[in-house]
């Protein structure tokens, strides 16, 4: 299929959504139009709203909060996922000492540590981060940990056969194939970075994404809360562009994977 | 350790290499058992086999005989259960650092390209990464690869990839080449042209070489001797056969030699009954 005729058919269907959505609540089709409008606003009205946001400069202020909840989660998280994956990974005693305790704190439903992260780390973003850590933290671990243990041997011998001390192993050998791993799962921990960010903020903040939308919900709000998703899909999908970019460019060694799936 | 081989080794270490008669590599009534000793399996056992500095060997036998197994023993990858590794006179500890080693499957670094996989290789030795670079790219022309310096090993073929490998084990100008069939993978065509190429670097700068093959043809075209082995478990050395063909030689043309087909009769000869017991080990096997 060319490109072109994909593009077509991708705004067709979001436009037929809109059109769909505009038709349902502009007239009286199942319901009263006050009650429709009521529960699932317009895609004009959002629009709308959307535009004022971004045109009185009121959401950049959010925006801003939320990107570096999102991008300090991450790092944080990354950081200790590369961390703990490389040592539980070259120490085996370690990671089965560990691996019920690991499994039962990855089980836990993160959404219930936040209160207890706003009570330790306050309304600020510190307590979001906490929460987005907690999310990255083990997708990057897991990754790590499995592309370090799963490092070819016949690579592994060759590199040792060329006279590599353990340091060696580690920086050529090791350490490409974790980030590897982790670069692979990229996408993934970045969008939980996020998600990790804006639940907490609608779960008590006074800044952010998920206060905006929380904001809107409770004076039931419907195009608020609409315009603050609309705002957050904006968002998402821009920074999820950027993590595509980084990763052509770091894993530019890779076959591409409709030619090869291995790496 | 005895007195005399502690003293012997101190020797060493102060005289290196330390004498030109020291065969490079010495195996010397070694077995290798997987598992435990008692029930494990026992790939090779009562082998022995010396390479002389500057001796190319080629070591043919059926699948599954062990082959790999003595080379593995050879650069130290592996631990004999049962006998002794010596390399230049001394008892091997650990990798065998003297060795460079060819494997059969794709050992690159997939993350690096070609010039830094090669350049690499001489990073343990303390070159600069400058003049490490400068070597790589010379390497990489030897074995005409000059045009492909940036390549990462999936954009190269098969064929590249092993001259890659070639060069990244030869940078460091190694005292024994160990190679497990290398160029098994490859198709007939660039196996002879990937043959000739490690005859000429060969030529070159003789070095010891082990060469793992189950192409007996192969075998006869590369080396100065074949060593046959039988039939696994517990397969041994039946047969060492000096190769009476003049140097420089030309992987397709020697074939065509009389004292070829003659010396391939006789090998074969002592090789057929073991191919044939392996395969017919095999039938019930997957393999």
């Amino acid at each position: 299929m060319n490109r072109l005729k994909l593009i077509l058919l991708q705004v067709a269907v979001g436009l037929s959504f809109l059109l769909l959505w505009h038709a349902l609540t502009a007239y009286p089709i199942l319901a009263p139009t006050r009650q429709t409008q009521f529960f699932f606003s317009t895609p004009l009205d959002v629009l709308a709203r959307v535009w004022k946001e971004f045109a009185s400069g009121e959401i950049w202020r959010h925006l801003w909060i939320t990107l570096v909840e999102t991008l300090l989660a991450f790092a944080f998280g990354a950081g200790g996922g590369i961390l703990f994956g490389f040592l539980f990974a070259r120490r085996e005693l370690l990671a089965a000492v560990f691996d019920p305790y690991i499994k039962a704190a990855n089980a836990l439903p993160r959404v219930v540590l936040a209160p207890i992260f706003a009570l330790w780390f306050g309304l600020g973003i510190w307590s979001k981060v906490a929460l987005g850590f907690t999310l990255v933290f083990f997708i990057v671990f897991f990754n790590v940990y499995q592309g370090v243990r799963e490092v070819s041997p016949v690579v592994l011998a060759n590199a040792r056969m060329l006279g590599m001390n353990e340091r060696q192993l580690l920086r050529h050998v090791y350490w490409p194939a974790a980030l590897t791993w982790m670069f692979s799962s990229l996408h993934t921990s970045v969008g939980f970075a996020l998600v990790g960010a804006v639940v907490g903020e609608y779960l008590g903040s006074s800044a952010g994404l998920g206060y905006k939308i929380h904001e809107a919900e409770s004076v039931f709000d419907v195009t608020g809360v609409f315009a603050g998703m609309v705002i957050l899909s904006i968002f998402v999908i821009l920074i999820d562009f950027v993590v595509t970019l980084i990763e052509r460019r770091l894993l530019v060694w890779r076959p591409a994977p409709s030619t090869n799936g291995q790496g | 350790m005895t007195p005399s081989a502690a003293h012997r080794r101190r020797e060493r270490s102060i005289l290196m290499p330390l004498s030109p008669n020291a065969p490079a590599v010495s195996l010397r009534s070694v077995a290798i058992t997987f598992g435990s000793k008692v029930g494990g399996y026992t790939a090779v056992q009562h082998i022995d086999l010396t390479a002389s500095p500057g001796e190319f060997i080629a070591i043919v036998g059926p699948t599954g005989c062990g082959k790999s197994t003595l080379l593995n023993a050879s650069a130290g990858l592996l631990k004999p259960s049962d006998g002794e590794v010596e390399i230049f006179g001394a008892p091997l500890h650990g990798l065998n650092s003297r060795a460079g080693y060819l494997f059969q499957q794709d050992a690159l670094m997939p993350w690096k390209t070609a010039l830094q996989n090669v350049a690499v290789a001489l990073e343990p030795k303390g070159v600069s990464h400058k003049e490490a670079e400068a070597k790589a790219r010379d390497w990489l022309r030897r074995v005409g690869l000059a045009a492909f310096v940036d390549r990462y090993p999936h954009m190269l073929s098969g064929g590249q990839r092993k001259r890659v490998a070639l060069a990244q084990m030869l940078i460091r100008d190694p005292e024994i080449l160990l190679m497990d069939e290398p160029f098994g993978p490859l198709d007939a065509q660039t196996r002879q042209i990937m043959g000739n190429l490690l005859l000429d670097l060969w030529a070159a700068n003789r070095k010891a070489v082990l060469f793992v093959t189950h192409d007996l043809e192969e075998a006869i075209a590369l080396a100065d001797r074949v060593v046959v082995m039988s039939a696994g478990p517990a397969a041994g050395i039946i047969g060492q056969f000096p190769v009476p063909l003049s140097r420089p030689r030309d992987i397709a043309e020697v074939r065509l030699e009389p004292a070829f087909h003659h010396i391939h009769k006789e090998i074969w000869a002592s090789l057929r009954t073991e191919v044939q017991k392996a395969y017919a080990q095999g039938e019930g096997a997957s393999s």
